[in-house]
Order: structure tokens, then C-alpha cells, then sequence
């Protein structure tokens, strides 16, 4: 039990998937401009990397690794399909997030209008592609892939939570003409890395 | 015609066809050279760890080859120490080994927050003509203040005596963790002792400066700004050199070396 | 100016990918603490981008509007499986400190938006170099964060020690905030301050 509060915190702040690792930059920086937009994409974002990650752990074990078709027939025991990695992750986010979206706006049409708008974005977001990567390349179990992926997803959210909040104080401020808006966002979110930095190290 | 589902799936299955030969042919084609680099990479490890080759030096395969000659790589069960028949040693991975639930067990509890100890592990030894022990390259592993380190340390024939050491993945802050890559530290364990009399893994790196060897046997210097990393390399080379992860093996060695 | 001068110059700083789009930030900012990983992963996205762009330019006739963008995600991963697999066989040492970031080129918006945008309408030559060009304005600004990152980082370029570090007995501390996360993401602030003093019209009106 420690030991997965102890990743999903690491998830979660040591390691933060945007600012320590800069993934899912693009819509980081896009859709930071308002609280409640980057709430929603925030709440997208945990659910789709909840799901997709040990999902893809699933085709990981069961398929792709070293050995992984033994179960099929013995003779397929010495076939290494992992170079298929990129191919079958990619293709399992984009198939779950257009089926998350049709269920979505089938049975929960009131959540659907909340994110609905945000489920494509989302496949093509390199934080769940990669937060799918790194759960390939550190060896991790089923429950590890799922407590992984929602840290990595609340850690993700609460940054673009705070980098909007941050924002639309900004919008008061009267910086120089050059640095107004992108220029401007880029700093900040590097100050925001410094901060998260102060978790490093940190253990249960 | 374009847009019926026929069509639509014919595309498809007609991209999908051809980016499969693509990825399969570069992929199969390629495994051969991957396979040799990754090989090599770790017997480079094994190398600058035991001292006989640096950092810089950017090794060919024949090279590389050459100088790994002397050394035997050893597959020993961690629980006893003795060499372990029955396992392959082309295609033993033991970090694949350290997570496989069949393969290892839970560390008892220890500082350096290593979880799980394997099974069995790969050691590499250099022997006289004789078949008395040169020096034993041990690998080992333990968390710092980013993540695990992962690296090897070489013993002398005395089994007492630092040869070498060196991580070669980290994650630690570069300029102060990432200081044990420094060559000038990696130069200070050279000749240190790891045990005391009582045969008890004592090495340890100390805040500030420890000294020359003479005065400091069990002690290195500090990482500045790095207490946490520091911390975390004494941790994992105590475990390591400790009874629940090599002691074993060396008092197997040692008693080997006594009967000699 | 010619029209495929223009389709290869443009993104270089007019136009550019990074600094204006905001598209593939995530490894622009992971891969720039050296020069070599730097240069790596702009060649590495160069070839993806043209030949994502070549690829799709020649179907865009013929791909199914209903299906276009995974058919692009599975050309585009393709071509990035490849490129992963030759960076493995080739260049060991650099693929494997560009670890996941290499597979994380087939999110990298720059492809997939520069394929929606422009070769789904244009003819294959020109989106050739359309991709030359965006792959061009993405490789200046990792090369540009990667040589301040490694000169004052590390006092070194391509791994050779420019400035004598203090820890080797030189005179120079390293600014260890540059190797740091946050240091990429101050300079490409100040790049596109840069930029945007440069070319005023290129200033957010909000």
C-alpha cells in the first residue's frame, strides 16, 4: 500500500508530467487562460490517463513484450513485439477517447458538455502518450500502471489549474509589449517548475 | 466510390499493410546492431567501473571486446553466494529479474529503499592464471534523491579494497547530484576500503572533505549541495555489500580465496 | 519572393512553429541540455516531418475525410518507429538519452498540424518543403536553447569543454538552473521576447 501512495505522490509532484517533464506542453500553454477551462481539460485529462495507461499496460504484457504471446502458443514465445509500442499506444488512446466520448454523450450528456470539447484534444496530447512510454520503459505492473496514471493526471491538472489561475490575474499587469501573452507564460510556468522542484526528494 | 465503407476499409487495411512492412523490415533488420550496442554499452559499464577504461574513450566493439577478455561474467544465487547453473546468461536481465515476483524477494526493510532483492545476479570476475581472484565487479543499485541510481562497483582480490565505481543511469540534479559522474570523485573511492576488521561494510561518503586515503580508509567526500544523493550512496553500497545482498557471495570468495 | 522560397523560409522566424504556433514544445524543452541530444531530435523530427508531409500530400486525394487523422497518426508512427529504430541501431548512446521522447514525436503537434494544414491541401513538392521549413524553425530554437543550456550549464559544447569548470580547477561555475527544467522554459520565454521585439506584428493582442 506505501509503496503506490508513494508513486501516485512522486506521480503527482516530484515528478510532475508537465513541469518537470514538459509534456502535453501545446495544450498546457493553449487552454491555461481561464480556471474553468483548464479544470475541464484537467479533469479530462486524469480520467483519459487513468484509463489509457494500464489499458495499454494490458496490450503491453499481454501482447507486445518479450515473450509476451507464450500465451497464444509456445512457438510465439520468443517474439519481441515492443518496437510496436508507439504504434498500438497511440492507436488504443485515440480508439478510448472517441469511445469515451460517444458513451459520454450517450449516457452522461451533462459531463459530455463539460468535456466533450476536450476528448479529441486529448489523443493527440503527448502527456498521455507518454505517461503510456515511461509506464513501458519503468517495467510496471498492472495496479502501478493505474495508480501511475492517475497521479500523473492530477499532478498534470493541478499545474494547468495553477498556471491559469496565475494567468487571468495577469491579464491585469502591463508587461513589456514583446512579452505579452506566450512570452510571459513561458517564464511563469518556469517559476512554477522551480517550486515543484522543492519536492524532490520527497519520500514516504 | 470514395467514402462507401468499402473503401474506407480497403484504405485502411491497404495503410495499414504497407506501414507494417515498413516498421517490421527496419525493425527486424535493425535487431541484430541494437542487440550488439546494448551488449556493449553494459560491458563498457563494466569496464570503466573495474578500471580499465574511461568515460571519454568512445570504444569500439573490438576494442571493447579485447579488453573485456579477462573478465568472467558470473551468474550467483544471492541467497548462498554459489555460482547458479541452469540460468542462460545471454539472456538474464536483471533488473527484468528484480520486478518478476518468481525471480526475486521482498528486501527486508533497509535505508537505501531497495524493494525487491533477486534471485540471482550477475557479477564479473577477473582471475590470475592461477584462478585466484583479481577483482570482482559487483552491480548495484538504491534510490537518490530523483530516482535510482544504478551502477557497479569493482573490489579488489582482497575483497576489502574499492577498485572502482560508477553509475551509468541516474536521474540526479546535474551540477550537484549528478556529481558522481564526475571523473575527480569517481577517482577518490580508487583504494578505499569497503570493509573494516570485522568484515562489516563500513564505506561511507561523509559530509565535507574526508582526506586521503591514509587518514580516511572508510570515508570519501561529500557530493556538495548533495546530501540526500550522498546519503543514498553509502545506503545502496552498504545494503549491497551487506549480508542481505553480496555477503554471500563474498564469504564465499573469501573462504575460496583462504583454501587456495 | 517565390512561393516555395517563402513556404521554406517563413517558419524559420515569420512564422515559427514554436515561438508563434506554440506547436511541439514538450521536446523542445526535454532534449536541449546538450547540443548533440539538440541536434539529434531536430533531425530526427526534420525527416519525420517531411516525409509525414510527402506521404500524406500524395494520398490526400485519396484518404477518406471520415478516417484522415488516424490514417495520419499511423503514417506518422510509423515513420517515427522507424527513426527510433535506426537512432538504436546507429546513434546508442544519444537514443538512449533521448529515451521516450523520440516516441513522443508522433504527439508532437508540429506534424500532425503541419499534415492538417498543409499537405492535406497542397501538392506533394511543395509540402516537402513546407516540411523542410517547419522542421528548419524548430531545429533554430532547439539548437538556439540548446547552446545556452550546454555553454552555461555544463561550460561545454558537443560535449568539448569550452569554459574550465571550477570543479576541474578552471575559474567558470556552472549555472546549474540552466540543466534544470526551469532554465528552458526562461529561455525560450526570452527568445520569443526576442522575437516578438524583432517583429512587432507578431504581439498578442488580448
Amino acid at each position: 500500500m506505501e509503496h503506490y501512495l508513494n508513486l501516485a505522490v512522486k506521480a503527482i509532484f516530484v515528478e510532475n508530467i508537465a513541469l518537470a517533464f514538459f509534456l502535453g506542453m501545446c495544450s498546457f500553454l493553449a487552454v491555461s487562460k481561464r480556471v474553468s477551462t483548464a479544470l475541464g481539460l484537467g479533469l479530462a485529462v486524469i480520467f483519459v490517463l487513468t484509463v489509457t495507461v494500464p489499458m495499454n499496460n494490458l496490450v503491453y504484457v499481454y501482447a507486445l513484450k518479450p515473450g509476451a504471446l507464450a500465451w497464444v502458443s509456445p512457438a510465439l514465445a520468443s517474439k519481441d513485439l515492443s518496437f510496436l509500442g508507439f504504434l498500438t499506444f497511440i492507436g488504443t488512446i485515440a480508439a478510448l477517447t472517441q469511445i469515451v466520448e460517444m458513451t459520454l454523450d450517450r449516457f452522461a450528456p451533462a459531463l459530455y458538455a463539460a468535456l466533450g470539447i476536450f476528448l479529441p484534444l486529448i489523443a493527440v496530447n503527448c502527456a498521455i502518450l507518454g505517461a503510456s512510454l515511461w509506464m513501458m520503459e519503468r517495467n510496471y505492473n498492472l495496479a502501478e500502471s493505474a495508480v501511475f496514471g492517475f497521479g500523473s493526471g492530477v499532478g498534470w491538472a493541478l499545474a494547468i489549474v495553477a498556471l491559469a489561475g496565475i494567468r487571468e490575474r495577469l491579464r491585469y499587469s502591463n508587461p513589456p509589449e514583446g512579452l505579452r501573452g506566450l512570452g510571459l507564460t513561458f517564464i511563469i510556468v518556469g517559476l512554477m517548475a522551480i517550486g515543484f522542484m522543492a519536492f524532490a526528494g520527497v519520500q514516504l | 466510390m470514395q467514402g462507401s465503407v468499402g473503401y474506407n476499409l480497403g484504405f485502411a487495411a491497404a495503410v495499414c499493410f504497407v506501414c507494417a512492412i515498413v516498421v517490421s523490415t527496419s525493425a527486424v533488420s535493425l535487431a541484430d546492431r541494437q542487440d550488439r550496442n546494448a551488449a556493449l554499452d553494459k560491458q563498457n559499464n563494466v569496464l570503466v567501473a573495474a578500471g580499465l577504461a574511461t568515460d571519454d574513450e568512445a570504444l569500439g566493439a573490438v576494442e571493447v571486446a579485447r579488453r573485456f577478455e579477462p573478465i568472467t561474467q558470473v551468474i550467483v544465487e544471492t541467497t548462498t553466494g554459489d555460482v547458479s547453473d541452469g540460468v542462460e546468461l545471454t539472456a538474464f536481465d536483471q533488473r527484468a529479474a528484480s520486478i518478476d515476483v518468481a525471480r526475486s524477494r521482498p528486501a527486508p526493510d533497509n535505508s537505501a529503499r531497495i524493494m525487491r532483492i533477486p534471485h540471482q545476479a550477475l557479477v564479473y570476475e577477473i582471475r590470475d592464471e592461477a584462478g585466484a581472484l583479481e577483482m570482482a565487479v559487483l552491480p548495484i543499485e538504491g534510490l537518490g534523491l530523483w530516482g535510482t541510481l544504478y551502477g557497479f562497483v569493482a573490489l579488489e582480490g582482497d575483497l576489502r579494497t574499492i577498485r572502482g565505481l560508477t553509475f551509468y543511469e541516474h536521474k540526479e540534479t546535474p551540477g550537484l547530484g549528478g556529481e558522481v559522474d564526475n571523473p575527480r570523485w569517481k577517482g577518490l573511492w580508487i583504494g578505499r576500503l569497503a570493509f573494516d576488521d570485522d568484515l562489516t561494510p563500513v564505506i561511507a561518503v561523509v559530509k565535507g572533505t574526508a582526506g586521503p586515503v591514509s587518514d580516511a580508509p572508510y570515508e570519501v567526500d561529500g557530493l556538495s549541495g548533495a546530501t540526500i544523493t550522498s546519503r543514498g550512496v553509502t545506503n545502496l553500497l552498504q545494503f549491497w555489500l551487506g549480508p542481505d545482498g553480496f555477503g554471500p557471495y563474498l564469504t564465499r570468495l573469501r573462504d575460496e580465496g583462504g583454501a587456495l | 519572393m517565390s512561393k516555395s522560397r517563402e513556404a521554406l523560409i517563413d517558419p524559420l522566424f515569420n512564422n515559427n512553429p514554436i515561438a508563434l504556433q506554440v506547436l511541439g514544445i514538450c521536446s523542445a524543452l526535454a532534449v536541449t541540455t546538450k547540443m548533440d541530444t539538440a541536434l539529434v531530435m531536430s533531425a530526427a523530427v526534420i525527416f519525420v516531418l517531411l516525409f509525414s508531409n510527402l506521404f500524406i500530400s500524395v494520398l490526400r486525394n485519396q484518404i477518406p475525410t471520415s478516417i484522415r487523422i488516424i490514417v495520419q497518426l499511423v503514417i506518422i508512427a510509423s515513420l517515427v518507429i522507424v527513426v527510433d529504430e535506426v537512432l538504436k541501431a546507429y546513434l546508442f548512446d544519444i537514443s538512449k538519452q533521448l529515451s521516450v521522447f523520440v516516441g513522443l514525436i508522433i504527439t508532437n503537434c508540429i506534424i500532425m498540424g503541419r499534415a492538417e494544414a498543409y499537405a492535406m491541401q497542397n501538392p506533394p513538392g511543395m509540402s516537402v518543403i513546407d516540411g523542410l521549413g517547419n522542421g528548419l524553425g524548430y531545429g533554430v530554437i532547439l539548437a538556439g536553447t540548446a547552446v545556452l543550456r550546454e555553454l552555461f550549464g555544463s561550460g561545454s559544447l558537443f560535449s568539448v569543454q569550452l569554459l574550465p569548470l571550477v570543479s576541474e580547477g578552471g575559474w567558470y561555475t556552472p549555472n546549474g538552473l540552466m540543466v534544470l527544467s526551469p532554465g528552458a522554459f526562461f529561455i525560450i520565454g526570452f527568445f520569443i521576447w526576442g522575437i516578438r521585439t524583432w517583429k512587432p506584428e507578431q504581439v498578442e493582442q488580448d
